[in-house]
């Protein structure tokens, strides 16, 4: 739980003191002053969507760390623990997904220098690759349980089902703002702002499956 | 809904504006009417936990008289209302209903900043609820193992509802979860994103500023009830044992082994201290803005009160083990959160003392809604009181699981919370219908519940000094219950029904006044903040007519001297209030 906590605790602790931060030298009773006109407090950049994001990548890290929190303790407290040999197709699967997230991240800078035709290209990869990585991971899970190590097996199995849909439940959401960004495209839309939130978004589904995939490996 | 969209209206946001009855009504991306949907919803299922609660009161008060209530229903009984209470009723009702209605009102917002993923926030949430309620007519009825689901009990053959009830139940969550997550995110980004001009973050009203804290702590939180309520439908339908230890059940072996079901009482009270304060923030802020405005007085300390928010947020995510002391857990644990613990009381009591504070020397008016925030006053610290003793470990051992814990967790987080709902639905019932609720009904509601609800949970702290173990269905020959003890019981029950009976006369004064109230004029509380000024009552959709409001001061100017009315609204600009005050005062 500790790892939850620090990670859970840190984020309120940033939200918390960019709040205090705020608050700090305000003075809420002083009305504005008389030939003045109020302006919006909202910092430059901040879109509803990004902010969005942003809420939802807070919501997603709590779970992971309170799902890899479980893990550790379950492996600490039970003593019926036996490690799981990962298949080795995990990494390229791991593969996949650095190329996928490497396409949006085309993707988005071919949209900022508005090159339509390398956004397409990098967009239709992107996607294509995580569906790769969806397929690759059920190859993976397929493995597992044509060799014995089934969810009902061992525990180390059990959280390598659970931890592996988790993510993958997250990048299929992650898809439907992708399918979405890739119809409107196809409409002739502006798609920079969406491209951007999916690439960012994949980038971090990297970086947590980064986690896992060590975590996995080293227990 | 609005007739004149003027070109404010399609700069600021696209509104949804549909022409049909269902459109206006049913899939409404009107937070306005989202929120009325979900104050609907938390009612009905409200009731159905209200009579589970008189059910158990029946067979606590004479015992065995009623042959419906056995002791199987009478734990399922008690698990049901405890969950319906705490996640369906009061987590959906305060954020749900107070959330949607009030935050893109009093921000100055049209609407929420995702209207369509808050139409199926409701839409979620209802289904989560008809999914609960399904779980009463399958075979076996609903869960009987707690509203707290600690497994190896919760799901082992032989606790009520240990088949289909309990999956229902865990699936319900589930989709409570999902919808509240999309709740939530609107909350958050409309606060931060959709504020009108002047309306920076300190000149927010405590309501809002209550239910974004509150959104903040259930996004981090309700993560934790997912991963265990996953992780149990694992063990229940898939055969994992990631919290189902290897045990003889009904002299049969489970079929699990080396699973820790102290990890899921973790993860259950990483959320559940949480859910505390996702229940009292938002109750603290609507109490700040009830009693500010009836007392005419600004609020006292405005800057500690959002601090002491903060800090409560902040702190809560560090006390869950409080919850836990008798679990075996290591006792250093038990020191650490012991002292967390008493810590949280620190900006607890800033609030209650600043509450105090704002009422001195106000100008109080005793409005029906004054009375419950009041009411709510009192109550609150009755039960942080004895969440003090709790706190402590040695104190805590003995008192565990003993009706001392009963009566506090319902002043604390039941009573008190509820009686700020009422405070808010009486404040804002004018804004809401366009009319006013019938004093005469709504006193008599006051009264009732705040002295029943005393005389409910007041007695129960002297029962739990005397030893009285909750959770039991009947205590039989047992030496160490005394006859004042049965005689208490019998007391309890009768006035738990007297305040039941209070609230179907609230519900009749609410459905009556609809009809026949008198019609409320736009601002009949004098009140400061915008959801007062809009230019229709009850608003339409888009809030705000064709100019959205400008924000020049905070929410908390009452009693201003030489004002015209003695309140200055929010959107007051300086020069209209120097011309009020006249020639000197503009110099």
């Amino acid at each position: 739980m500790i790892l939850s906590l620090a990670l859970v605790t840190l984020l309120m602790a940033l939200f918390g003191g960019w709040l205090f931060r705020h608050s700090w030298g305000a003075r809420p009773w002083e009305a504005q002053a008389a030939g003045q006109s109020p302006h919006r407090q909202a910092p430059p950049g901040a879109t509803s969507a990004r902010v969005g994001l942003g809420v939802i990548l807070a919501v997603a890290t709590s779970l992971f760390a309170l799902t890899v929190s479980a893990y550790l303790m379950r492996l600490e407290q039970g003593s019926d623990w036996r490690p799981l040999s990962m298949p080795g197709l995990l990494w390229g699967n791991t593969l996949l997904l650095v190329a996928a997230s490497l396409a949006l991240q085309r993707a988005w800078r071919a949209a900022r220098a508005e090159k339509p035709a390398a956004l397409r290209t990098g967009l239709a990869w992107g996607g294509g690759l995580s569906l790769a990585f969806l397929t690759g991971q059920g190859l993976a899970w397929w493995q597992l349980t044509a060799a014995g190590a089934t969810l009902q097996a061992s525990p180390a199995g059990s959280f390598f089902y659970l931890l592996t849909l988790l993510h993958g439940l997250h990048l299929i959401g992650g898809l439907v703002a992708w399918w979405r960004a890739w119809r409107r495209l196809g409409r002739g839309g502006d798609i920079t702002a969406g491209v951007e939130l999916c690439a960012l978004y994949w980038h971090y589904l990297l970086v947590v499956w980064g986690v896992l995939f060590a975590l996995l490996l080293m227990t | 809904m609005v007739e004149s969209r003027g070109s404010a209206v399609v700069e600021e946001m696209e509104l949804v504006h549909p022409k049909t009855f269902l459109g206006k009504y049913i899939w409404s991306q009107d937070a306005k009417v989202i929120a009325i949907q979900y104050g609907l919803t938390a009612t009905a299922i409200g009731l159905v936990a209200l009579v589970l609660s008189i059910l158990i009161r029946l067979q606590l008060g004479f015992p065995g008289t009623f042959s419906l209530i056995d002791p199987s229903s009478y734990l399922q009984y008690v698990t049901m209302h405890g969950m319906i209470m705490v996640v369906y009723l009061l987590t959906a009702f305060l954020l749900g209903a107070f959330g949607n209605y009030l935050i893109p009102l009093m921000v100055g917002a049209r609407d929420m900043a995702f209207p369509f993923l808050n139409m199926l926030s409701y839409w979620f949430y209802l289904a989560s609820v008809l999914i609960l309620v399904a779980s009463f007519f399958v075979p076996g009825g609903p869960s009987g193992g707690g509203w707290t689901l600690y497994p190896p009990q919760v799901i082992s053959a032989g606790t009520p509802g240990a088949g289909g009830g309990i999956v229902l139940m865990l699936v319900s969550l589930v989709v409570f979860i999902a919808g509240f997550t999309m709740g939530g995110l609107n909350y958050v980004v409309t606060v931060l994103q959709a504020r009108t001009r002047g309306m920076t973050l300190m000149r927010l009203p405590l309501t809002v500023w209550g239910i974004f804290m509150a959104t903040a702590l259930a996004l981090l939180a309700f993560p934790a009830l997912l991963v265990a309520v996953l992780m149990l439908l694992c063990d229940l339908l898939l055969g994992s044992s990631f919290f189902m230890p290897e045990m003889l059940n009904l002299g049969e072996p489970s079929g699990h082994e080396g699973g820790s079901p102290l990890l899921y009482q973790h993860l259950f009270w990483f959320f559940g201290h949480p859910e505390v304060y996702i229940v009292a923030l938002p109750a603290f802020g609507i109490v700040s803005d009830v009693l500010a405005c009836h007392a005419r007085k600004n609020i006292f300390g405005y800057r500690m009160m959002v601090w002491a928010l903060i800090l409560i947020g902040v702190l809560s995510f560090v006390v869950w083990a409080h919850h836990m002391f008798v679990s075996g857990m290591n006792p250093y644990f038990g020191f650490l959160f012991a002292t967390t613990t008493l810590v949280i009381a620190v900006p607890t009591a800033i609030k209650v003392y600043n509450w105090v504070l704002t009422l001195w020397r106000g100008n109080i008016r005793l409005t029906v809604p004054m009375l419950f925030a009041i009411g709510f006053l009192f109550t609150f610290v009755n039960g942080g009181l004895s969440g003090l003793f709790l706190g402590n470990v040695t104190v805590d051992v003995p008192l565990s699981d003993t009706y001392f814990v009963v009566g506090h967790f319902h002043m604390v987080m039941a009573v008190a919370p509820v009686l700020v709902i009422f405070a808010g639905l009486y404040h804002w019932y004018p804004k809401v219908s366009g009319r006013m609720f019938h004093q005469g009904m709504a006193k008599w509601h006051f009264w009732l519940t705040f002295l029943g609800t005393y005389l409910v949970y007041f007695p129960m702290h002297f029962m739990g000094f005397a030893g009285v173990p909750r959770r039991y269905y009947a205590y039989g020959e047992s030496a160490f219950i005394s006859e004042s003890v049965i005689t208490m019981n019998l007391v309890i029950t009768l006035a738990a029904l007297v305040v039941a009976s209070a609230q179907l006369l609230f519900l009749f004064n609410m459905a009556w006044s609809l009809r026949h109230g008198e019609k409320a004029d736009s601002n009949p509380w004098g009140a400061t903040t915008l959801e007062w000024q809009t230019p229709h009552t009850p608003p339409r959709h888009g809030n705000f007519g064709d100019q959205l409001p400008v924000v020049y001061r905070w929410a908390y100017d009452y009693s201003v001297p030489g004002a015209a009315q003695d309140f200055l609204p929010q959107n007051l600009p300086p020069e209209a209030v120097s011309r009020a005050e006249g020639g000197e005062a503009s110099s």
